[in-house]
């Protein structure tokens, strides 16, 4: 049943997004950064852990789940350092992501190349 | 010299032919029932070359190479060469004719270069001082991914307005024969922007120019569409074409019956998802020196409205807000060669 | 042309074809949650023997790691086309968007190529991510919002 909600809550947020794609002139880039942002301000009004908590993966794979590992760094940060740690936190928690997509990426572009799509 | 009729078609006093001219294309190209048009396949769209933009070059430098083959005439013997492309400062050409050493004007017209470079061959030509002159552009689908959209391996959607840049390259040798196909008239556009903002949209975009060219080589010439046996656009695709029939409807030009575009004919939409049809200077560039102008040197037709589009955007104009100015030239490619006057 | 900005918009909007949103949602939700499913799965293997919130650090670790790979092997491209935001919205949208102009910029070199490039299409998300995660920060020192 854990499954069933993941894969619906997951689901949803990818739908959502295609709507945006579909019916809005927005682009891809601008729709990802719309999700992280808005998973951080989900994340600090304490409302998405109730998704998480729900939804599991469904609701920390999709963007948003960034950001609101972002929302909670900060949390932890503040609350450990005080105001300073507002300028630590967001890239603590996120930083084996970033790290893994660049380090990933960076392997990538080395081992393949880019290639004609027909 | 060329005789100006209106403010902006002049008539080929002494029209020259196109003495010979070739196609090459991608692999996308040779799937497709045009195929058979292009001189040239080639499957490895890489060249052999080890950056997209080298390998467009050597599109260009082949279709140059292969229109020379054809009409038997060597580099130092050409007076002129025309070229132009999509890229950044036109490096596809630049990089692509340079070991020709032919005299060399860079020619930026996006998708319109083909018959931008056609029209400058035959105002230049007319007269006989220049002459031959090599017209060559290319497009690669490969190089303007990266320098107008997103990287190759970017998994995006495409919408169902958005059209495919051909992976191919057209070149025409310009000069005085006896031998058809004549360049017989040219009309040259002017800048047309009905403020469409949506890179995906090319057609839409284009169509206006088209329309607005078309007519105004109507009204300078006093002839009508059923004196031509076809109208060639460059690449206004599905989208695009269907508006510009609306655009001369407004103005009581029908035009259906005899028009093609480019766009539309390079691929098969049904078959090759290229949603809205092919764009790119090659497109227009390959189905003109290809398709065309076997027609018309087979004498399936006699008298061609040709003309390709362009979009003049940049990246930077798309990101700052600006909609999109378009422009399209159009050459009359004739069996007869018999000067146009004023009034047929 | 003699024709307004607005009446060739209308013009537009009647001939353009439709979007099929009636294949691409049902196609973005299905892949989207599918890949989700996978995070789940990889999560609940990892907590075989880690605590949960390196378990679920791994499982994103792990997806980013596979849609590089998919990105490389010119698989992503193919499975995004049919499923749009399913694999844009996802974290392996986001290492895709990484790793895709890191191999296509490669040919301007590894400094300003892949280097500089990498983040053409990422840094917004990050910059904007970790700006608003700034500010709230600051609100959570004073407010105590959300904790």
């Amino acid at each position: 049943m854990q499954y069933f909600y993941v894969f619906l809550v997951g689901g949803a947020f990818c739908a959502i997004g295609q709507v945006l794609i579909d019916y809005t002139k927005l682009t891809p880039a601008r729709i990802l950064t719309s999700y992280v942002v808005a998973g951080v301000i989900l994340g600090g009004l304490g409302v998405y852990q109730y998704l998480v908590d729900f939804a599991g993966a469904g609701a920390t794979v999709p963007l948003t789940g960034f950001g609101n590992l972002m929302a909670q760094g900060v949390r932890e940060a503040v609350d450990q350092y005080g105001l300073i740690g507002a300028l630590m936190g967001g890239f603590t928690a996120g930083s084996a992501g970033l790290a893994a997509a660049i380090l990933f990426g960076l392997l990538a572009a080395l081992v393949f190349k880019p290639k004609d799509k027909s | 010299m060329p005789i100006p009729l209106g403010r902006s078609t002049f008539a080929m006093n002494r029209p020259p032919s196109v003495l010979a001219s070739a196609a090459v294309g991608g692999k996308k190209e040779g799937e497709d029932p045009m195929a058979q048009w292009f001189d040239e396949i080639h499957n490895d769209t890489t060249f052999g070359e080890k950056t997209w933009e080298k390998a467009e070059s050597r599109f260009q430098q082949r279709a140059c190479q292969l229109a020379l083959k054809k009409a038997k005439i060597a580099p130092e013997q050409v007076k002129l060469l025309l070229a132009g492309d999509l890229l950044n400062q036109c490096i596809s050409s630049s990089y692509g004719v340079k070991e020709l050493m032919i005299p060399f004007f860079g020619l930026y017209g996006a998708c319109s270069t083909m018959t931008e470079a056609l029209a400058l061959a035959s105002l230049l030509g007319d007269n006989g001082v220049i002459d031959p002159i090599l017209a060559v552009t290319s497009s690669h689908f490969c190089s303007a991914e990266r320098q107008f959209r997103y990287p190759l391996e970017y998994g995006g959607q495409r919408p169902p307005t958005a059209q495919w840049t051909a992976t191919a390259s057209g070149a025409a040798l310009v000069g005085k024969s006896s031998k058809p196909p004549y360049l017989k008239a040219v009309t040259i556009g002017t800048i047309q922007d009905l403020g469409v903002h949506d890179i995906n949209n090319m057609g839409a975009a284009m169509a206006p120019a088209a329309a607005a060219t078309l007519l105004t080589y109507f009204a300078d010439t006093g002839t009508q569409p059923h004196q031509y046996d076809g109208i060639f656009t460059g690449d206004l695709g599905q989208v695009g074409s269907k508006l510009f029939y609306q655009l001369l409807a407004q103005q009581q030009v029908n035009v259906t019956s005899i028009h093609q575009d480019c766009g539309c004919l390079i691929f098969d939409a049904k078959t090759q998802d290229v949603h809205a049809g092919g764009s790119g200077c090659g497109c227009a560039a390959s189905m003109g020196c290809g398709y065309l102008m076997r027609q018309l040197e087979m004498g399936k037709l006699h008298h061609v409205l040709f003309l390709a589009t362009g979009a003049l955007m940049s990246t930077v104009s798309c990101q700052q807000g600006c909609s999109i100015p378009c422009i399209s030239h159009l050459v009359y490619l004739s069996t007869d060669p018999t000067p146009v006057f004023q009034g047929g | 042309m003699k024709l307004t900005p607005q009446e060739y918009d209308a013009m537009i909007q009647k001939t353009v074809p439709p979007t099929q949103s009636g294949r691409t949602i049902p196609a973005a939700f299905l892949v989207g949650g599918l890949i989700c499913v996978l995070g789940q799965g990889l999560t609940d293997l990892y907590l075989l023997f880690l605590p949960q919130q390196q378990a679920s650090t791994l499982a994103s670790v792990t997806l980013v790691f596979l849609s590089a790979l998919f990105t490389g092997l010119g698989l992503y491209p193919k499975l995004a086309k049919f499923a749009g935001a399913g694999t844009l919205v996802p974290i392996t949208g986001f290492s895709n968007s990484v790793t895709s102009p890191a191999l296509e910029f490669k040919s301007e070199g590894f400094v300003l190529g892949l280097g500089a490039k990498l983040f053409t299409l990422s840094g917004p998300v990050i910059a904007y991510g970790v700006i608003t995660s700034v500010i709230y920060g600051v609100i959570y020192y004073f407010t105590g919002l959300g904790g």
